[in-house]
Protein backbone atom coordinates (compact mmCIF):
# COMPACT_ATOMS: atom_id res chain seq x y z
CA UNK A 1 0.00 0.00 0.00
CA UNK A 2 2.66 2.46 1.09
CA UNK A 3 5.02 1.42 -1.72
CA UNK A 4 2.67 2.19 -4.06
CA UNK A 5 2.19 5.27 -3.03
CA UNK A 6 5.68 5.97 -2.89
CA UNK A 7 5.83 4.34 -6.82
CA UNK A 8 3.00 6.60 -7.77
CA UNK A 9 4.61 9.88 -6.41
CA UNK A 10 7.50 8.99 -8.31
CA UNK A 11 5.96 8.49 -11.23
CA UNK A 12 3.99 11.81 -11.40
CA UNK A 13 7.60 13.78 -9.96
CA UNK A 14 9.24 12.46 -13.16
CA UNK A 15 6.49 12.91 -15.54
CA UNK A 16 6.19 16.70 -14.00
CA UNK A 17 7.23 18.61 -16.50
CA UNK A 18 5.09 17.07 -19.52
CA UNK A 19 2.13 17.32 -17.31
CA UNK A 20 2.02 21.18 -16.30
CA UNK A 21 3.03 23.45 -19.14
CA UNK A 22 3.90 26.59 -17.26
CA UNK A 23 7.25 26.64 -16.01
CA UNK A 24 6.02 28.87 -13.41
CA UNK A 25 4.80 26.05 -11.61
CA UNK A 26 7.25 23.75 -12.30
CA UNK A 27 9.42 26.25 -10.02
CA UNK A 28 7.92 26.31 -7.45
CA UNK A 29 7.69 22.84 -7.04
CA UNK A 30 11.28 22.41 -7.86
CA UNK A 31 11.84 25.08 -4.84
CA UNK A 32 9.32 22.62 -2.64
CA UNK A 33 11.96 19.85 -3.49
CA UNK A 34 14.62 22.12 -2.21
CA UNK A 35 13.33 23.06 0.81
CA UNK A 36 11.47 19.59 1.30
CA UNK A 37 15.28 18.05 1.59
CA UNK A 38 16.02 20.86 4.23
CA UNK A 39 12.96 19.65 5.89
CA UNK A 40 14.63 16.35 6.10
CA UNK A 41 17.26 17.43 8.04
CA UNK A 42 15.40 18.56 10.46
CA UNK A 43 13.51 16.03 10.58
CA UNK A 44 16.54 13.78 11.26
CA UNK A 45 17.74 15.79 13.77
CA UNK A 46 13.95 16.64 15.52
CA UNK A 47 12.21 13.68 14.44
CA UNK A 48 14.42 10.76 15.37
CA UNK A 49 16.54 12.32 17.85
CA UNK A 50 14.07 14.44 19.60
CA UNK A 51 16.74 17.74 19.22
CA UNK A 52 14.94 21.18 18.14
CA UNK A 53 18.44 22.64 16.10
CA UNK A 54 16.44 26.19 15.46
CA UNK A 55 19.93 26.86 13.41
CA UNK A 56 19.24 24.88 10.80
CA UNK A 57 18.58 27.43 8.22
CA UNK A 58 22.37 28.56 9.16
CA UNK A 59 23.60 25.44 7.98
CA UNK A 60 21.25 25.22 4.82
CA UNK A 61 22.99 29.11 4.17
CA UNK A 62 26.55 27.24 4.96
CA UNK A 63 26.02 24.74 1.82
CA UNK A 64 24.39 27.80 -0.44
CA UNK A 65 27.05 30.21 0.10
CA UNK A 66 29.98 27.78 -0.32
CA UNK A 67 28.48 26.17 -3.62
CA UNK A 68 27.58 30.20 -4.80
CA UNK A 69 31.18 31.35 -3.86
CA UNK A 70 33.15 28.83 -4.91
CA UNK A 71 31.70 29.41 -8.20
CA UNK A 72 31.65 32.96 -8.83
CA UNK A 73 34.48 33.62 -6.71
CA UNK A 74 36.95 30.48 -6.99
CA UNK A 75 36.18 29.65 -10.42
CA UNK A 76 35.43 26.33 -8.86
CA UNK A 77 32.30 24.14 -11.63
CA UNK A 78 29.22 23.21 -9.43
CA UNK A 79 30.03 19.62 -8.65
CA UNK A 80 33.09 19.70 -6.48
CA UNK A 81 31.52 22.60 -5.21
CA UNK A 82 28.51 21.11 -3.62
CA UNK A 83 30.57 18.26 -2.31
CA UNK A 84 32.61 21.13 -0.62
CA UNK A 85 29.40 23.08 0.46
CA UNK A 86 27.69 19.55 2.01
CA UNK A 87 31.13 19.06 3.59
CA UNK A 88 31.64 23.12 4.83
CA UNK A 89 28.13 22.27 6.46
CA UNK A 90 29.07 19.15 8.10
CA UNK A 91 32.48 20.40 9.63
CA UNK A 92 30.86 23.55 11.25
CA UNK A 93 27.80 20.59 11.94
CA UNK A 94 30.44 19.22 13.84
CA UNK A 95 31.91 22.33 15.88
CA UNK A 96 28.67 23.57 16.52
CA UNK A 97 27.45 19.77 18.12
CA UNK A 98 30.09 19.03 20.09
CA UNK A 99 29.30 22.33 22.76
CA UNK A 100 25.57 22.70 21.82
CA UNK A 101 24.71 18.88 22.28
CA UNK A 102 26.20 19.61 25.93
CA UNK A 103 22.77 21.26 26.66
CA UNK A 104 19.43 19.64 26.62
CA UNK A 105 15.99 20.84 25.60
CA UNK A 106 15.29 24.10 25.80
CA UNK A 107 18.83 25.10 25.94
CA UNK A 108 19.86 23.06 22.99
CA UNK A 109 17.07 25.31 21.33
CA UNK A 110 18.20 28.26 22.54
CA UNK A 111 21.98 27.58 21.94
CA UNK A 112 21.31 26.82 18.04
CA UNK A 113 19.04 29.56 18.07
CA UNK A 114 21.71 32.05 18.85
CA UNK A 115 24.77 30.06 16.73
CA UNK A 116 21.88 30.33 13.69
CA UNK A 117 21.42 34.48 14.16
CA UNK A 118 25.28 34.97 14.16
CA UNK A 119 25.74 33.28 11.13
CA UNK A 120 22.73 34.89 9.31
CA UNK A 121 24.27 38.18 10.86
CA UNK A 122 27.94 37.25 8.99
CA UNK A 123 26.01 36.32 5.92
CA UNK A 124 24.82 39.54 6.35
CA UNK A 125 27.56 42.25 7.32
CA UNK A 126 30.71 40.10 5.61
CA UNK A 127 30.14 42.48 2.37
CA UNK A 128 33.11 41.95 0.80
CA UNK A 129 32.51 38.23 0.74
CA UNK A 130 29.01 37.74 0.81
CA UNK A 131 27.71 40.83 -0.98
CA UNK A 132 25.87 41.65 1.96
CA UNK A 133 21.88 42.09 1.43
CA UNK A 134 21.93 42.08 -2.30
CA UNK A 135 23.72 38.55 -1.99
CA UNK A 136 25.16 36.93 -4.79
CA UNK A 137 24.29 36.90 -8.07
CA UNK A 138 24.81 35.14 -11.47
CA UNK A 139 25.97 31.88 -9.96
CA UNK A 140 26.51 29.99 -12.86
CA UNK A 141 24.59 26.16 -13.62
CA UNK A 142 26.07 22.64 -13.36
CA UNK A 143 28.61 22.17 -16.02
CA UNK A 144 27.31 19.65 -18.54
CA UNK A 145 27.84 15.85 -18.45
CA UNK A 146 28.50 14.75 -20.90
CA UNK A 147 25.38 15.47 -23.52
CA UNK A 148 23.64 16.32 -20.55
CA UNK A 149 23.33 20.23 -20.00
CA UNK A 150 21.80 21.53 -16.94
CA UNK A 151 20.55 25.13 -18.17
CA UNK A 152 16.96 25.30 -17.81
CA UNK A 153 14.27 24.04 -15.88
CA UNK A 154 13.62 20.94 -17.10
CA UNK A 155 16.99 19.67 -16.60
CA UNK A 156 17.59 21.83 -13.39
CA UNK A 157 14.40 20.83 -12.22
CA UNK A 158 15.33 16.77 -13.00
CA UNK A 159 18.39 17.50 -10.62
CA UNK A 160 16.79 18.81 -7.82
CA UNK A 161 14.95 15.75 -7.89
CA UNK A 162 17.60 13.86 -8.13
CA UNK A 163 19.09 14.86 -4.96
CA UNK A 164 15.54 14.78 -3.43
CA UNK A 165 15.22 11.08 -3.85
CA UNK A 166 19.00 10.70 -2.45
CA UNK A 167 17.59 12.37 0.67
CA UNK A 168 14.63 10.30 0.71
CA UNK A 169 17.15 6.97 0.18
CA UNK A 170 19.32 8.17 3.12
CA UNK A 171 16.35 8.91 5.64
CA UNK A 172 14.88 5.45 4.54
CA UNK A 173 18.13 3.20 4.86
CA UNK A 174 19.55 5.38 8.33
CA UNK A 175 16.01 5.09 10.11
CA UNK A 176 15.91 1.06 9.17
CA UNK A 177 19.18 1.03 10.30
CA UNK A 178 20.39 -0.03 13.96
CA UNK A 179 22.42 3.84 13.94
CA UNK A 180 18.87 4.79 13.47
CA UNK A 181 16.87 2.95 15.99
CA UNK A 182 19.96 4.08 18.32
CA UNK A 183 18.76 7.63 17.23
CA UNK A 184 14.43 6.77 18.08
CA UNK A 185 15.77 5.18 20.76
CA UNK A 186 17.79 8.00 22.98
CA UNK A 187 15.06 10.02 22.47
CA UNK A 188 12.66 7.65 23.58
CA UNK A 189 14.61 7.35 26.88
CA UNK A 190 18.00 8.34 27.27
CA UNK A 191 18.97 6.70 30.76
CA UNK A 192 18.02 3.24 28.93
CA UNK A 193 19.94 3.71 26.15
CA UNK A 194 23.05 4.72 28.25
CA UNK A 195 22.39 1.26 30.07
CA UNK A 196 22.38 -0.28 27.15
CA UNK A 197 25.82 0.35 26.16
CA UNK A 198 25.01 3.62 23.80
CA UNK A 199 27.46 6.45 23.81
CA UNK A 200 24.57 9.40 23.88
CA UNK A 201 27.17 11.98 23.32
CA UNK A 202 28.55 10.40 19.71
CA UNK A 203 25.49 9.62 18.66
CA UNK A 204 23.64 12.73 18.73
CA UNK A 205 26.40 14.11 17.01
CA UNK A 206 26.22 11.73 14.25
CA UNK A 207 22.56 12.60 14.00
CA UNK A 208 23.68 16.26 13.87
CA UNK A 209 26.21 15.74 11.45
CA UNK A 210 23.81 14.29 9.34
CA UNK A 211 21.12 17.02 9.70
CA UNK A 212 23.53 19.47 8.85
CA UNK A 213 24.58 17.62 5.71
CA UNK A 214 21.04 17.42 4.20
CA UNK A 215 20.90 21.16 5.04
CA UNK A 216 23.82 21.88 3.11
CA UNK A 217 22.79 20.10 0.16
CA UNK A 218 19.52 21.78 0.07
CA UNK A 219 21.27 24.83 0.42
CA UNK A 220 23.77 24.07 -2.76
CA UNK A 221 20.95 22.68 -4.91
CA UNK A 222 19.34 26.37 -3.60
CA UNK A 223 21.80 28.21 -4.91
CA UNK A 224 22.62 26.22 -8.19
CA UNK A 225 18.68 26.20 -8.82
CA UNK A 226 17.70 29.97 -8.24
CA UNK A 227 21.21 31.53 -9.82
CA UNK A 228 21.45 33.65 -6.62
CA UNK A 229 21.24 33.97 -2.81
CA UNK A 230 20.67 36.39 -0.35
CA UNK A 231 20.79 36.21 3.79
CA UNK A 232 17.35 36.27 3.77
CA UNK A 233 17.54 32.55 3.26
CA UNK A 234 19.36 31.81 6.38
CA UNK A 235 17.72 33.31 9.02
CA UNK A 236 15.37 32.18 12.10
CA UNK A 237 11.87 32.83 10.31
CA UNK A 238 13.19 29.59 7.60
CA UNK A 239 13.64 27.71 10.35
CA UNK A 240 10.82 28.19 11.80
CA UNK A 241 8.75 27.44 8.62
CA UNK A 242 10.67 24.28 8.01
CA UNK A 243 9.79 23.06 11.35
CA UNK A 244 6.07 23.82 10.07
CA UNK A 245 6.36 22.01 7.38
CA UNK A 246 7.54 19.46 9.29
CA UNK A 247 5.11 19.64 12.51
CA UNK A 248 2.05 19.62 9.81
CA UNK A 249 4.13 16.76 7.27
CA UNK A 250 4.22 14.42 10.13
CA UNK A 251 7.79 14.33 12.82
CA UNK A 252 9.77 11.31 12.70
CA UNK A 253 7.86 9.99 9.57
CA UNK A 254 9.62 9.38 6.25
CA UNK A 255 6.99 10.92 3.86
CA UNK A 256 6.33 13.83 6.42
CA UNK A 257 8.77 16.51 5.09
CA UNK A 258 7.58 15.98 1.66
CA UNK A 259 4.27 15.91 2.06
CA UNK A 260 4.10 19.04 4.58
CA UNK A 261 6.27 20.81 2.33
CA UNK A 262 4.18 20.46 -0.82
CA UNK A 263 0.59 21.34 1.23
CA UNK A 264 1.54 24.09 2.43
CA UNK A 265 3.67 25.71 -0.51
CA UNK A 266 0.38 24.69 -2.39
CA UNK A 267 -1.77 26.44 0.47
CA UNK A 268 0.91 29.32 -0.03
CA UNK A 269 0.60 29.75 -3.67
CA UNK A 270 -3.74 29.85 -3.37
CA UNK A 271 -3.43 32.45 -1.25
CA UNK A 272 -0.96 34.62 -4.04
CA UNK A 273 -1.70 38.37 -3.31
CA UNK A 274 -2.26 37.60 0.60
CA UNK A 275 0.65 35.51 0.76
CA UNK A 276 2.27 38.14 3.63
CA UNK A 277 -0.22 37.36 5.59
CA UNK A 278 -0.14 33.10 5.06
CA UNK A 279 0.68 32.95 8.85
CA UNK A 280 -2.42 33.78 9.89
CA UNK A 281 -3.90 30.78 8.02
CA UNK A 282 -0.84 28.98 9.18
CA UNK A 283 -1.03 29.55 12.95
CA UNK A 284 -4.88 28.51 13.63
CA UNK A 285 -4.08 25.50 10.96
CA UNK A 286 -0.78 24.32 13.47
CA UNK A 287 -2.82 24.93 16.32
CA UNK A 288 -5.76 22.32 15.21
CA UNK A 289 -3.46 20.08 13.99
CA UNK A 290 -1.47 19.79 16.92
CA UNK A 291 -4.52 19.70 19.01
CA UNK A 292 -6.32 17.06 16.95
CA UNK A 293 -3.62 15.36 14.54
CA UNK A 294 -0.59 15.71 16.89
CA UNK A 295 1.17 13.11 14.44
CA UNK A 296 0.90 15.53 11.66
CA UNK A 297 -0.80 14.01 8.13
CA UNK A 298 1.44 11.11 7.42
CA UNK A 299 1.58 10.40 10.73
CA UNK A 300 -2.55 10.44 10.96
CA UNK A 301 -2.38 8.82 7.56
CA UNK A 302 -0.04 5.95 9.02
CA UNK A 303 -2.02 5.43 12.24
CA UNK A 304 -5.66 5.16 10.23
CA UNK A 305 -3.97 2.65 7.51
CA UNK A 306 -2.56 0.43 10.26
CA UNK A 307 -5.78 -0.28 11.40
CA UNK A 308 -6.68 -1.49 7.73
CA UNK A 309 -4.27 -3.35 6.94
CA UNK A 310 -1.12 -5.21 9.61
CA UNK A 311 2.07 -5.45 8.08
CA UNK B 1 35.20 -12.60 41.66
CA UNK B 2 33.24 -11.23 39.24
CA UNK B 3 32.19 -8.38 40.87
CA UNK B 4 34.12 -6.50 43.98
CA UNK B 5 32.31 -3.70 45.93
CA UNK B 6 35.07 -1.72 48.39
CA UNK B 7 34.27 0.72 50.50
CA UNK B 8 31.94 2.11 48.09
CA UNK B 9 30.12 5.58 49.55
CA UNK B 10 27.77 8.31 47.82
CA UNK B 11 26.70 11.42 49.78
CA UNK B 12 24.02 13.66 48.52
CA UNK B 13 25.15 17.13 49.83
CA UNK B 14 24.66 16.27 53.56
CA UNK B 15 23.30 12.62 53.34
CA UNK B 16 25.32 9.30 52.97
CA UNK B 17 22.88 7.35 50.95
CA UNK B 18 25.59 5.02 50.53
CA UNK B 19 28.12 4.40 53.51
CA UNK B 20 31.57 2.34 53.12
CA UNK B 21 29.48 -0.63 51.71
CA UNK B 22 32.03 -3.49 50.67
CA UNK B 23 30.95 -7.11 49.15
CA UNK B 24 31.75 -9.47 46.45
CA UNK B 25 30.01 -10.91 43.70
CA UNK B 26 31.30 -14.38 42.32
CA UNK B 27 30.20 -15.51 39.10
CA UNK B 28 26.97 -17.66 38.96
CA UNK B 29 25.66 -16.28 42.23
CA UNK B 30 22.31 -14.64 42.55
CA UNK B 31 23.12 -11.61 45.25
CA UNK B 32 20.29 -9.90 46.85
CA UNK B 33 20.69 -6.64 47.99
CA UNK B 34 17.44 -6.13 50.73
CA UNK B 35 16.76 -3.04 53.21
CA UNK B 36 14.22 -1.00 54.30
CA UNK B 37 12.67 1.88 51.88
CA UNK B 38 15.77 4.77 51.68
CA UNK B 39 18.25 2.00 52.69
CA UNK B 40 20.58 3.13 49.66
CA UNK B 41 19.64 -0.39 47.77
CA UNK B 42 19.02 1.73 44.22
CA UNK B 43 21.63 3.60 44.82
CA UNK B 44 23.75 1.11 45.45
CA UNK B 45 22.63 -0.21 41.99
CA UNK B 46 23.44 3.16 40.32
CA UNK B 47 26.48 3.43 41.55
CA UNK B 48 27.61 -0.06 40.38
CA UNK B 49 26.55 0.77 36.68
CA UNK B 50 28.18 3.88 36.95
CA UNK B 51 24.75 6.11 36.37
CA UNK B 52 26.28 8.46 39.55
CA UNK B 53 29.39 8.53 39.97
CA UNK B 54 30.87 7.72 44.12
CA UNK B 55 31.83 10.26 46.93
CA UNK B 56 34.75 7.58 47.23
CA UNK B 57 35.29 3.52 47.11
CA UNK B 58 36.01 1.53 44.18
CA UNK B 59 34.63 -0.78 41.91
CA UNK B 60 36.14 -4.18 40.05
CA UNK B 61 34.62 -5.57 37.36
CA UNK B 62 37.00 -9.15 36.08
CA UNK B 63 39.51 -7.54 37.79
CA UNK B 64 39.28 -3.97 36.16
CA UNK B 65 38.65 -1.20 37.98
CA UNK B 66 35.50 0.68 36.70
CA UNK B 67 34.88 3.15 39.32
CA UNK B 68 35.24 6.04 37.57
CA UNK B 69 33.37 4.63 33.75
CA UNK B 70 30.68 6.34 31.65
CA UNK B 71 27.35 3.92 31.96
CA UNK B 72 27.77 3.17 28.91
CA UNK B 73 31.39 2.17 28.66
CA UNK B 74 30.35 0.24 32.24
CA UNK B 75 27.51 -1.75 29.96
CA UNK B 76 29.90 -2.67 27.37
CA UNK B 77 32.05 -4.13 29.61
CA UNK B 78 29.02 -6.74 30.43
CA UNK B 79 26.94 -5.11 33.56
CA UNK B 80 23.43 -4.91 32.04
CA UNK B 81 20.73 -3.23 34.21
CA UNK B 82 16.86 -3.15 34.50
CA UNK B 83 15.54 0.14 36.11
CA UNK B 84 12.95 0.40 39.42
CA UNK B 85 10.36 2.39 37.63
CA UNK B 86 10.07 -0.35 34.23
CA UNK B 87 12.19 1.43 32.06
CA UNK B 88 11.71 1.15 28.36
CA UNK B 89 11.79 2.64 24.69
CA UNK B 90 7.95 3.03 25.26
CA UNK B 91 7.14 4.60 21.32
CA UNK B 92 9.52 1.93 19.82
CA UNK B 93 8.10 -1.48 18.84
CA UNK B 94 9.00 -4.40 21.90
CA UNK B 95 11.18 -6.28 19.26
CA UNK B 96 13.09 -2.58 18.87
CA UNK B 97 13.55 -2.40 22.48
CA UNK B 98 15.21 -6.31 22.58
CA UNK B 99 17.21 -5.63 19.53
CA UNK B 100 18.70 -1.92 21.16
CA UNK B 101 20.05 -4.50 24.19
CA UNK B 102 22.11 -6.36 21.99
CA UNK B 103 22.56 -2.87 19.58
CA UNK B 104 26.55 -2.97 21.91
CA UNK B 105 27.89 -5.65 20.10
CA UNK B 106 26.92 -4.66 16.98
CA UNK B 107 30.16 -2.06 15.37
CA UNK B 108 28.71 -1.17 11.96
CA UNK B 109 28.61 2.85 11.18
CA UNK B 110 26.35 5.24 9.79
CA UNK B 111 28.53 4.58 6.43
CA UNK B 112 27.37 0.88 6.57
CA UNK B 113 23.79 1.99 7.06
CA UNK B 114 23.74 4.01 4.25
CA UNK B 115 25.37 1.86 1.97
CA UNK B 116 23.95 -0.90 3.18
CA UNK B 117 27.51 -2.89 3.61
CA UNK B 118 27.94 -7.16 4.03
CA UNK B 119 28.76 -6.24 7.92
CA UNK B 120 25.21 -3.73 8.66
CA UNK B 121 23.39 -6.77 6.68
CA UNK B 122 25.15 -9.39 9.03
CA UNK B 123 25.01 -7.51 12.32
CA UNK B 124 21.26 -6.37 11.53
CA UNK B 125 20.46 -9.86 11.28
CA UNK B 126 22.67 -11.20 14.43
CA UNK B 127 20.97 -8.12 16.35
CA UNK B 128 17.53 -9.36 15.27
CA UNK B 129 18.36 -13.00 15.99
CA UNK B 130 19.63 -12.01 19.35
CA UNK B 131 16.49 -9.93 20.56
CA UNK B 132 14.00 -12.85 19.06
CA UNK B 133 16.19 -14.90 21.32
CA UNK B 134 15.89 -12.66 24.40
CA UNK B 135 12.37 -12.42 24.13
CA UNK B 136 11.58 -16.31 24.22
CA UNK B 137 13.57 -16.06 26.58
CA UNK B 138 11.34 -13.99 28.66
CA UNK B 139 8.30 -15.06 26.88
CA UNK B 140 7.13 -12.43 25.10
CA UNK B 141 8.12 -13.86 21.82
CA UNK B 142 4.02 -13.02 20.55
CA UNK B 143 4.61 -9.35 21.50
CA UNK B 144 6.99 -8.74 19.32
CA UNK B 145 5.42 -6.46 16.87
CA UNK B 146 3.53 -4.51 19.67
CA UNK B 147 4.84 -0.87 20.64
CA UNK B 148 6.24 -1.61 24.17
CA UNK B 149 4.39 0.97 25.86
CA UNK B 150 0.83 -0.91 25.07
CA UNK B 151 1.94 -3.93 26.20
CA UNK B 152 0.47 -4.78 30.50
CA UNK B 153 2.24 -3.86 33.07
CA UNK B 154 3.95 -7.51 33.64
CA UNK B 155 5.06 -8.17 30.02
CA UNK B 156 6.85 -5.16 30.41
CA UNK B 157 8.85 -6.05 33.16
CA UNK B 158 9.54 -9.25 31.97
CA UNK B 159 10.36 -6.99 28.77
CA UNK B 160 12.89 -4.60 30.44
CA UNK B 161 14.50 -8.13 31.49
CA UNK B 162 14.70 -8.94 27.97
CA UNK B 163 16.62 -6.01 26.97
CA UNK B 164 19.02 -6.69 29.59
CA UNK B 165 19.40 -10.43 28.87
CA UNK B 166 19.62 -9.68 24.88
CA UNK B 167 22.91 -7.66 25.60
CA UNK B 168 24.40 -11.05 26.64
CA UNK B 169 25.88 -9.29 29.92
CA UNK B 170 28.35 -11.13 32.51
CA UNK B 171 26.16 -9.67 35.24
CA UNK B 172 22.63 -8.46 35.49
CA UNK B 173 21.32 -6.03 38.06
CA UNK B 174 17.62 -6.41 38.78
CA UNK B 175 16.13 -3.24 40.56
CA UNK B 176 13.26 -4.52 42.05
CA UNK B 177 12.12 -6.73 39.34
CA UNK B 178 8.50 -7.53 40.82
CA UNK B 179 7.54 -4.31 42.20
CA UNK B 180 4.02 -3.72 41.60
CA UNK B 181 2.81 -7.01 40.56
CA UNK B 182 0.29 -9.45 41.70
CA UNK B 183 1.70 -12.51 43.85
CA UNK B 184 1.27 -15.03 41.47
CA UNK B 185 2.84 -13.26 39.23
CA UNK B 186 5.72 -12.83 41.56
CA UNK B 187 5.98 -16.08 41.24
CA UNK B 188 6.11 -16.63 37.59
CA UNK B 189 9.26 -13.80 37.97
CA UNK B 190 11.40 -15.76 40.65
CA UNK B 191 11.00 -18.19 37.76
CA UNK B 192 12.65 -16.34 35.74
CA UNK B 193 15.39 -15.30 37.72
CA UNK B 194 15.89 -18.66 38.20
CA UNK B 195 15.68 -19.58 34.87
CA UNK B 196 18.12 -16.74 34.44
CA UNK B 197 20.59 -18.31 36.82
CA UNK B 198 20.66 -21.71 35.67
CA UNK B 199 21.67 -20.27 31.91
CA UNK B 200 24.85 -18.92 33.79
CA UNK B 201 23.92 -15.77 34.54
CA UNK B 202 24.75 -13.83 37.91
CA UNK B 203 22.14 -11.90 39.07
CA UNK B 204 22.38 -8.87 41.53
CA UNK B 205 18.71 -7.99 42.68
CA UNK B 206 17.33 -5.39 44.85
CA UNK B 207 13.62 -6.55 46.40
CA UNK B 208 11.72 -5.31 48.72
CA UNK B 209 9.66 -8.61 49.04
CA UNK B 210 11.44 -10.62 51.36
CA UNK B 211 9.71 -14.06 50.66
CA UNK B 212 11.03 -13.71 46.95
CA UNK B 213 14.71 -13.05 47.87
CA UNK B 214 14.91 -15.71 50.69
CA UNK B 215 13.56 -18.56 48.01
CA UNK B 216 15.60 -17.32 45.58
CA UNK B 217 19.48 -15.46 46.64
CA UNK B 218 22.83 -17.69 47.36
CA UNK B 219 23.15 -15.12 49.27
CA UNK B 220 22.17 -11.63 50.80
CA UNK B 221 23.26 -7.77 51.71
CA UNK B 222 21.40 -5.90 54.19
CA UNK B 223 21.56 -2.39 54.01
CA UNK B 224 20.41 -0.09 56.82
CA UNK B 225 20.75 3.83 56.59
CA UNK B 226 23.00 3.05 53.39
CA UNK B 227 25.69 1.03 55.47
CA UNK B 228 25.92 -2.95 55.45
CA UNK B 229 24.51 -4.80 58.45
CA UNK B 230 24.84 -7.98 57.65
CA UNK B 231 26.17 -10.45 54.92
CA UNK B 232 25.21 -14.26 54.34
CA UNK B 233 23.30 -16.94 53.55
CA UNK B 234 19.45 -16.44 53.53
CA UNK B 235 19.43 -18.33 56.51
CA UNK B 236 21.90 -16.74 58.36
CA UNK B 237 20.84 -13.09 57.66
CA UNK B 238 17.16 -13.85 58.38
CA UNK B 239 18.51 -15.28 61.66
CA UNK B 240 20.97 -12.49 62.49
CA UNK B 241 19.70 -10.12 65.25
CA UNK B 242 20.92 -6.43 63.80
CA UNK B 243 18.60 -7.54 60.59
CA UNK B 244 15.54 -8.60 62.80
CA UNK B 245 16.06 -5.06 64.83
CA UNK B 246 16.38 -3.04 61.40
CA UNK B 247 14.30 -5.04 58.76
CA UNK B 248 12.07 -7.62 59.87
CA UNK B 249 11.05 -6.39 63.12
CA UNK B 250 10.35 -3.11 61.55
CA UNK B 251 7.86 -4.83 58.62
CA UNK B 252 6.28 -6.81 62.03
CA UNK B 253 5.59 -3.20 63.62
CA UNK B 254 4.30 -1.88 60.50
Amino acid sequence: MRRVLWILAAAVAVALPFLVPKSFYLQIIASAYITAIAVYGLNVILGYTGLLNLGHAAFFGIGAYAVALLQTKAGWPFWPALLAGCVASVVLGALVGMVSLRTRGNYFAIFTAAVGVMIAIVFTNWQDLTGGNIGIVNIPPPPPIGSLTFDGDVPKYYLVLAALALTILICVLVRNSLIGRTFVAIADNEDLARATGVNVARVRLTAFMLSTFLAGLAGGMFAMYNGNLGPDQTGLDITFEQLLYLVIGGIGTIAGPLVGTLVLVEISQQLQGVEQYRFLIFGPMLVLLVRFFPLGIVGGFNRLTARWVRP
Amino acid sequence: MLLRVRNITKRFGGLVAVDDVSFDVPAGHIKAIIGPNGAGKSTLFNLISGFYPSTSGSLRFEDADITHMPMHTIARRGIARTFQTTSLFKHQTVLDNAMMGYRMHAESTLFDALLRTPRARREEAETREAAFEALNFAGIEPLAARIAGSIPQEAQKRLAIAIAVAAKPKLILLDEPVAGVTSEETLEHAALIRHMAREGYTICLVEHKMSLVMGLADSIVVLHHGKKIAEGTPGEVSADPAVIEAYLGAATHA
